[in-house]
């Protein structure tokens, strides 16, 4: 029973984290059809700056308490990926809008690639570990423990999506979102400048996956110029699950993913009688894609999968 | 056009015994690293004529193309090294000098499973957006490295991350490519490196390769799968089964990729799950994008460019990673030229450095 809940709370955390950069994936692929595969790198950026500036902070007055720096960090580092994410969008993807389709999808692909070796050769390849600047001290929920950290997570995870949802369904910004999701062509006739959407839209993505980023690497306490790419990946796929384009669909597919490998990696072990285990757990994530995209590939709460070829 | 015709003749004799001189004169440095290079960078090139069917005729985006590779050459790591009759006593008994089959029986079978698998996996998603199929490729080989990586417990298959080795050589018409070939001709001797053996046999296939995709790109298929890429709806409308021609081209492309696995492993006589991450797979995809999506002169190119650059560069970076503390290693410039090669051509050349004429030719004639 200890277990369950530990993994529970453990995949509830996993499960915010990937539906943060879910919501990235799904509003970009919402409005232009793009799977933008450098999302995760963003959050791969924004971990890597964060990390930075907390090593400069913590030199510069070694007296400021740990959830300051914390917050300092995450804005500067969601600064920085908005300004990557809005010059990648505006150098990369903009060119190709009305490309054939292949091309917008290996020049992310690309981008992808080329983020990671930018941040290799900045930050270098090794693995650097990422201080714990929250209390270490464990509370614990009727067995189960879980660390000042998740709790953060969890609740800056809640925070963050009124604030988006608010964002959305009641801003101007938000209704100019929507519409152009629903048609661009129509939304411009509107007075609406799809241009400045997309752009605004990749800005609040990389938001969001700055947070991810910086929630990923005090979780696990290393950061890596890969380690963006599976979370990212996995993301898409919680994307998916939920109904690509559909903004509560990636939260609910996020967390439903996170559940699902963290009871994965907990039970495979045990049901499988040890032929599986827990190193198995990168594979749920595609074929749970394989199986949403052969019985439902609308997602749980989509609406329509576009067949725009 | 009689002379177009000679002219043409004469380019390609030149060619041919360019192509066949050079690794002897490359041999005759003294150390066979060169040829090593020419080596692998042919395997590349088959790779990329694979993936070219998959994604330059089809329009398919497969970025799992390596996992096909690997099966091939797992398979033949299985069959044709001690590992398998040392781990289990079953096959030990069954098997007393190991299995050691006929690499060309192997190198069917290996292009047979690579093809099955290939449809089996293109059949869920080859119906939806090609981003998905290029979502769910690369899930698959990375399904397909871990597996490999941890199938090494409870029962050891693969030997896991430490991989399979002292695998056969490929032993051609009795000529066992593994060992220096001494040939004396007319009293005057000479001595081919397994390294220039290998080159040959490589070349083989690579001409073979190409032939054949020539062969299909101006078959009825081959113009189905154009049509497929340029525009399915129009495709179906013109009573193509696009279904099956995706899973044909998803196929045909991971039998390709099946039987570079087969030669790779026999030429590197180990493989281990390392050699089949996701960004060779990124990087097969660069050389048929940097190239020339669907122009096989360009595919060509653009492996030989791909694969030849970084280990010239690995020469010339030494002084550079010194200068940079590292930070600039040939490792690092070397996914560099990868990355900005798919990225800058898309933006700047989308067809790539040497594009196919225009479609449509017939119209042109």
């Amino acid at each position: 029973m200890e277990v369950l809940l530990q993994q529970i709370i453990n995949g509830l955390v996993l499960g915010s984290m990937y539906a943060l950069v879910a919501l990235g994936y799904t509003m970009v692929y919402g409005i232009i059809g793009l799977i933008n595969f450098a999302h995760g790198d963003v959050l791969m950026v924004g971990a890597l700056t964060s990390w930075t500036i907390i090593g400069i902070m913590r030199d510069a007055s070694p007296g400021m308490p740990g959830w300051m720096v914390l917050i300092m960090a995450t804005i500067i580092a969601m600064v920085v990926c908005a300004a990557l994410n809005y010059t990648i969008e505006k150098l990369a993807y903009r060119p190709l809008r009305s490309a054939a389709r292949l091309a917008p999808l290996i020049t992310a692909i690309g981008m992808s690639l080329l983020l990671q070796t930018f941040a290799m050769i900045i930050w270098k390849p090794n693995p650097k570990s990422y201080p714990n600047l929250l209390s270490t001290d464990p509370v614990a929920i009727g067995g189960a423990v879980i660390s000042v950290t998740q709790i953060t997570i969890l609740a800056t995870t809640v925070i963050t999506l009124a604030f988006l949802m608010w964002l959305v369904n009641r801003t101007n910004l938000g209704r100019a979102m929507r519409a152009t999701a629903e048609n661009p062509r129509v939304a411009a006739l509107m007075g609406i400048k799809p241009d400045t959407v997309i752009s605004a839209t990749f800005i609040i993505g990389a938001m969001l996956a700055a947070i991810a980023g910086v929630m990923w690497a005090s979780n696990y306490g290393s950061v890596q110029h890969a380690m963006g790419f599976m979370p990212g990946l996995k993301a898409f796929v919680a994307a998916v699950m939920g109904g690509i384009g559909n903004l509560a669909g990636a939260v609910v597919g996020g967390v439903a993913l996170g559940l699902i490998e963290s009871l994965g990696a907990g039970y495979l072990g045990k049901l499988t009688g040890g032929v599986l285990g827990s190193q198995y757990t990168d594979i749920f994530a595609f074929i749970v894609l394989a199986i949403v995209l052969t019985l439902r590939p609308s997602g749980l709460l989509g609406e329509r999968v576009a067949d725009r070829a | 056009m009689m002379n177009n015709q000679t002219g043409k003749l004469v380019v390609f004799f030149i060619a041919a015994v360019a192509l066949l001189a050079l690794p002897l004169v490359l041999q005759a440095t003294g150390s066979n690293s060169w040829v090593r290079i020419l080596d692998i960078a042919l395997l590349y090139v088959l790779l990329a004529l694979g993936l070219n069917i998959v994604v330059g005729y089809a329009g398919l985006l497969d970025l799992g193309y390596i996992a096909f590779f690997a099966v091939g050459a797992y398979l033949f790591a299985l069959l044709g090294s001690p590992h398998l009759s040392d781990t289990f006593p079953a096959i030990k008994a069954a098997f007393p000098d190991g299995i050691h089959y006929n690499i060309w029986l192997v190198m069917l079978v290996a292009a047979a499973v690579a093809g099955v698998v290939g449809m089996i996996l293109g059949a869920p998603t080859l119906k939806l957006r090609g981003d998905y199929l290029a979502i769910i490729t690369l899930g698959f080989g990375e399904i397909i490295r871990i597996f490999l990586l941890n199938m090494d417990r409870p029962v050891n298959i693969t030997n896991g991350p430490k991989g399979i080795s002292q695998i056969d050589t490929i032993t051609v018409f009795g000529v066992d490519l593994g060992k220096r070939l001494e040939i004396d001709l007319f009293g005057f001797s000479y001595t081919f490196q397994p390294v220039t053996l290998y080159y040959y046999l490589f070349l083989f296939f690579v001409v073979l390769a190409i032939v054949l995709s020539y062969r299909l790109q101006d078959s009825r298929i081959g113009r189905a799968w154009m049509a497929i890429r340029e525009d399915e709806i129009a495709a179906k409308a013109m009573g193509l089964n696009t279904r099956n021609l995706k899973l044909l081209a998803f196929g045909m492309g991971a039998t390709f990729g099946g039987i570079s696995g087969v030669l790779f492993a026999s030429f590197q006589r180990f493989v281990s799950p390392e050699s089949f991450s996701l960004m060779e797979s990124v990087m097969v995809v660069a050389m048929v994008v940097l190239g020339g999506i669907g122009h096989i002169p360009g595919v060509v190119l653009g492996a030989l460019l791909l694969a030849g650059l970084p280990e010239l560069l690995r020469h010339v970076a030494h002084p550079l990673t010194a200068m940079t503390d590292g930070r600039l290693a040939p490792e690092i410039l070397r996914q560099l030229l990868i990355a900005l090669a798919m990225v800058v051509v898309m933006l700047i050349r989308p067809k790539g450095l040497w594009p196919a004429p225009e479609h449509g030719k017939s119209l042109n004639k």
